[in-house]
């Protein structure tokens, strides 16, 4: 398990580096927030040929939907905990390839369709405590702009500074490497310890 | 202070878990989870997900202004959405649309109970979503028996894994009917987490399937670990012959509860979060 400080953009060498365990703490200009309605957003956008309003390459991607409020004319973050990242399978992939960010944030973990495109762009996932959003407000320092506000405050793309942003435990690599696949393994094969204290079989 | 400040008693669980705890990878979630207690306690919502408002409210036959308390309510939701603040979270299922003020169409939701006396005692209990999502209701055999419902419980836990923000506070309603096994099940997650069933076939159900679900190692978050559970409440009520209905109420580990007694001359006392010096 070792850890890292990664400032972004992050370069799809260091994203490379990073194994399921290793826990990263983020800094940089680069970190947004997007879920469902903002990844949808995003992928029209390529496809009619137009750009975003923000450069995703080499960036952060935080599934989360945010509670934030305006003091003195300034958008703060307040509390910004992860969302579940299973949502987003319908389309990571894609953004992925298309956009190359290099490290997405949630919890939950994704499926089979997002860890074969970690391994084809070089990225990783990483799992943010469920819950958090005290904590992770104190990463996300600055509100820089708040994008897409027709989507309303979870769903709009917020553009962040972050400042030692985590802990993040990567728990999907670039390298096929998924911690979530390997639970669904363990969890499995404990199943008949598990019914023998409750005097049950299959 | 329900969005921002933990009950004594789950908190305590909480930093007894990582004190207990052998995985390394569950340890890191777990110091996450307390640093996270310690920044809300400043007044900052611990999860962005600040629930849907439900309250359970306890209300003595001779309080003088029963009539008042859902307005007032409604009104002290509206005040905190804006104040903490607290996420909109009240949307219209028919038409769509966010209400903006997690006020809306029988929300905030109360739960009544008559009791004697002349004051009352409400309960603030926001749950989040991702917890409320993995809660089921099993409507059985009867000829499964009780490791039928244990088989339910146990079968739940190990489909949603962490997703529900393991350690999770379990609650169980076994009998009644549909509705009441669920309503059962959710009132269990208002127990304090120390205490035990008073009866003593109940209690043990309690810590069997507490010792069960942790044995699967799912972990905090489903990440691996020894804790994927805090507690296990179950509670009961006369079933059907020809049914047995379980209620499954799954709760997150920010499990925010906030207590307060309302006397007849309207002095209010914290229960949950008690004001400095009281």
């Amino acid at each position: 398990m070792a850890e890292y400080h990664l400032t972004t953009p992050i370069s799809e060498e260091d994203a490379r580096k990073l194994r399921v365990g290793d826990i990263v703490y983020v800094s940089g200009e680069h970190v947004y927030t997007a879920r469902d309605e903002a990844h949808q957003r995003a992928l029209e956008l390529y496809e009619k040929g137009e750009k975003p309003p923000v450069d995703f390459e080499g960036s952060v991607v935080y599934h989360v939907g945010p509670v934030a409020w305006q003091k003195d004319g300034k958008w703060q973050i307040v509390s910004a905990g992860p969302t579940t990242s299973i949502r987003m399978e319908l389309f990571e992939d894609e953004f992925l390839r298309k956009y190359r960010a290099r490290i997405i944030i949630g919890k939950g973990g994704m499926g089979p369709k997002t860890l074969a495109a970690l391994k084809e762009v070089g990225a990783v996932y990483c799992s943010f405590t469920g819950g958090c959003g005290a904590l992770a407000a104190k990463g996300l320092k600055e509100v820089r702009a708040y994008e897409w506000q027709d989507l309303g405050m979870p769903e709009a793309l917020w553009v962040i500074t972050a400042e030692n942003f985590g802990p993040l435990l990567v728990t999907m690599d670039s390298h096929g490497n998924s911690l979530h696949d390997e639970m669904d393994r363990k969890v499995a094969a404990r199943k008949p310890e598990v019914y023998a204290k409750i005097g049950v079989t299959e | 202070m329900a969005a921002t400040v933990l009950p004594n008693d789950v908190e305590k669980a909480l930093r007894d878990a990582y004190e207990r705890e052998t995985n390394p990878t569950a340890r890191t979630q777990l110091e996450a989870i307390l640093k996270n207690i310690d920044i809300a306690r400043t007044g900052i919502p611990m999860c962005q997900d600040t629930g849907i408002m439900i309250f359970y409210v306890k209300v003595g036959d001779k309080f003088p202004y029963i009539g008042e308390i859902r307005d007032a309510l409604t009104k002290a939701t509206i005040k905190a959405t804006a104040e903490v603040p607290l996420r909109p979270n009240a949307v219209n299922p028919i038409v769509g649309g966010n209400s903006g003020n997690n006020v809306g169409e029988k929300i905030p939701w109360i739960n009544w109970e008559i009791v004697s006396g002349d004051s009352v005692e409400i309960t603030a209990f926001p749950k989040g979503g991702g917890s409320e999502n993995v809660c089921i209701l099993g409507m059985l055999k009867p000829g499964v028996g009780l490791k039928g419902v244990k088989k339910l419980v146990v079968d739940n836990a190990m489909s949603y894994m962490g997703k529900a923000c393991a350690p999770n506070i379990i609650g169980i309603g076994i009998g009644g009917g549909s509705d009441i096994a669920l309503k059962i099940a959710k009132q269990q997650l208002l127990r304090p987490l120390d205490d035990h069933h008073p009866d003593p076939e109940v209690a043990k159900i309690e810590e069997e399937l507490k010792e069960a679900i942790n044995a699967t190692g799912i972990g905090p978050m489903g990440l691996g670990g020894d804790t994927t559970v805090l507690a296990v409440k179950v509670d009961y009520a006369m079933r059907h012959p020809a049914s047995l209905p379980v209620g499954v109420a799954v709760q997150c580990w920010a499990a925010r509860r906030s207590t307060a007694v309302i006397t007849k001359d309207l002095e209010v006392k914290y229960l949950t979060h008690p004001l400095e010096g009281e």
